[in-house]
């Protein structure tokens, strides 16, 4: 008891209190869900099709409240927040959508700066790290290209530039491999273990098995029908180690 | 600063895509715009007009004598010499019988028609008009003294109650240019809805996605308000400057100055009241998001 008493004090980037969403008047879609996600975890979320982890990673980065229960993001209570005070948090996530979400009529390049734009960086201070990202990701050459003219590998890349360029503390990434071939995978892998050691929480929902056993010393959350599937109780108290 | 929306950068412009000036806004706008400026130019000659006429009757009366004027020398002598008078102007004969030739036809000139004798005179301020009357009934005891003002008031009155309409009018037309603002202002948010998710889920403000649509419905009410004002001033200049139908349609009125400022800020007060407009209905909108 003391053990986990003790566990529980650990630093926690996000805490979900007894968690419940449902759509409309429809069932819930994720239900009874309690537990903590370590600051500078890495979590791979899985689960069959259908069993809630979209929205999961939607009450993640607060594009939707939960019904019941409570939700603590950077050590804040978030749940019943005033909208108005939910963009900082925002600016400090980083999110890959399954279908990429990129603004058609902008360039590569505009896509990627808009987080740095949204928070107030000049154009000087934008141009250098989209170049960079957009080298890294290897689009250097595409940065002008509106997304309806590129592949569904590069939007991909694109995205994944988005939501890492800033550095945010907390990234969610929903099947961020599931259009990139196996070397764009390990080379996203590799970016997102190194956001992770210079302290940014990962989340990744994800199929990819292989992708899983290739990240040493990542968690997994399992999601069924909603509920979570934690029998080992990891995920509601974090190891000493990893948290 | 306050106005610092106005000046996006190319980043922030480019966010909503698209040609400027594309769409209905500014030319519904223009229509507004247009027809505020000749309706207001409208209440206001009529205001400048009923202002004139009102301040030139004030003190003008009129003196009538129904049985003619046997003795109308002594009364212009007792008018003009009456104290507060300022000035005596019998109406000639001559000129009765050309009004009464409108009624009456060719027996207005019958030498046995008793042609009344009309006298119109001005007094100062504060002058007696009791006293005056008392004096001309003493040597014609059936004339009789009416103020100008009341037979022109029903007039006033009128072309006071077409100035209100004009200003209603204004008002309305205001209120439909900025009910166009609405829907354009739905219309936009509806065609950048993804946009505007994204912006929201990387942590844009309400307020930095409002400017952006702030700045562009700014720019299309200006653009409306001032093509609109530029033609509405072609046509009041045209009037003013009495081309051949203007006179038919103002009865010659003139615009004083102060009148033409005031025509030439409301194409600017449309653009502040369609950005404001424009403005608060984005924000509810947005509002209504998570």
């Amino acid at each position: 008891m003391e053990q986990k008493g003790r566990e529980s004090e650990l630093p926690a980037i996000a805490e979900f209190d007894s968690v419940g969403l449902r759509y409309g008047t429809g069932a819930e879609v994720l239900r009874d869900l309690d537990f903590r996600l370590a600051d500078a975890g890495f979590y791979f979320l899985t689960g069959p099709s259908g069993a809630g982890k979209t929205s999961l990673l939607k009450l993640l980065y607060l594009a939707q409240r939960p019904t019941r229960g409570r939700i603590r993001l950077f050590g804040e209570e978030l749940s019943e927040a005033p909208r108005e005070s939910l963009p900082p948090f925002r600016r400090r996530i980083g999110v890959v959508f399954q279908d990429f979400r990129l603004i058609r009529h902008l360039s590569a390049f505009d896509n990627v700066a808009l987080p740095l734009r949204v928070a107030g960086a000049s154009e000087d201070e934008v141009e250098g790290p989209v170049r960079e990202m957009l080298a890294w990701v290897g689009l250097a050459d595409r940065s002008s290209a509106r997304p309806p003219t590129l592949s569904g590998g590069e939007q991909q890349r694109v995205a994944i530039a988005r939501a890492v360029i800033n550095r945010p503390n907390l990234l969610v990434a929903d099947e961020p491999t599931g259009n990139v071939d196996s070397e764009m995978a390990k080379r996203l892998l590799h970016l997102f273990t190194a956001l992770n050691r210079l302290g940014t929480t990962v989340v990744v929902a994800t199929h990819d098995v292989g992708l899983i056993s290739a990240t040493a010393g990542a968690d997994l959350i399992r999601l069924e029908n909603g509920a979570l599937v934690d029998p080992t109780g990891m995920l509601r108290n974090p190891p000493p180690e990893r948290a | 600063m306050m106005l610092g929306w106005l000046f996006a950068s190319p980043a922030d412009r480019r966010l909503l895509g698209g040609s400027r000036f594309r769409g209905p806004t500014p030319w519904v706008i223009a229509i507004m715009s247009f027809s505020i400026m000749i309706i207001a130019a409208t209440g206001l000659a009529l205001a400048s007009t009923a202002s004139s006429l009102g301040q030139a009757i004030q003190a003008r009366y009129a003196l009538e004598v129904p049985n003619g004027g046997q003795n109308l020398d002594v009364l212009v002598a007792t008018l003009k010499s009456a104290p507060g008078v300022v000035s005596v102007q019998a109406v000639p004969e001559s000129d009765m019988r050309k009004t009464l030739r409108r009624w009456l036809g060719p027996a207005a000139e019958s030498a046995d028609l008793p042609v009344p004798a009309l006298v119109n005179f001005d007094i100062r301020p504060g002058t007696d008009v009791g006293a005056i009357g008392k004096r001309l009934q003493s040597i014609a005891p059936t004339a009789r003294i009416s103020a100008h003002r009341d037979r022109v008031a029903p007039l006033l009155r009128s072309m006071r109650a077409l100035q209100w309409l004009a200003f209603g009018l204004v008002l309305l037309l205001s209120a439909a240019a900025a009910a166009a603002v609405v829907l354009a202002a739905r219309g936009a948010l509806d065609t950048h809805r993804f946009t505007i998710e994204v912006m929201h889920g990387i942590g844009a403000t309400d307020l930095q996605l409002t400017h952006l649509f702030q700045r562009k419905i700014a720019l299309d009410a200006l653009l409306g308000s001032v093509v609109g004002a530029l033609a509405g001033a072609l046509v009041i200049l045209a009037l003013a400057s009495g081309a051949s139908f203007a006179g038919e349609l103002t009865g010659g009125a003139r615009l004083p100055a102060i009148d033409y400022l005031i025509l030439m800020t409301l194409p600017f007060a449309l653009t502040v009241l369609a950005t404001w407009v424009g403005r608060t209905a984005v924000l509810a909108a947005l509002s209504e998001t998570l």
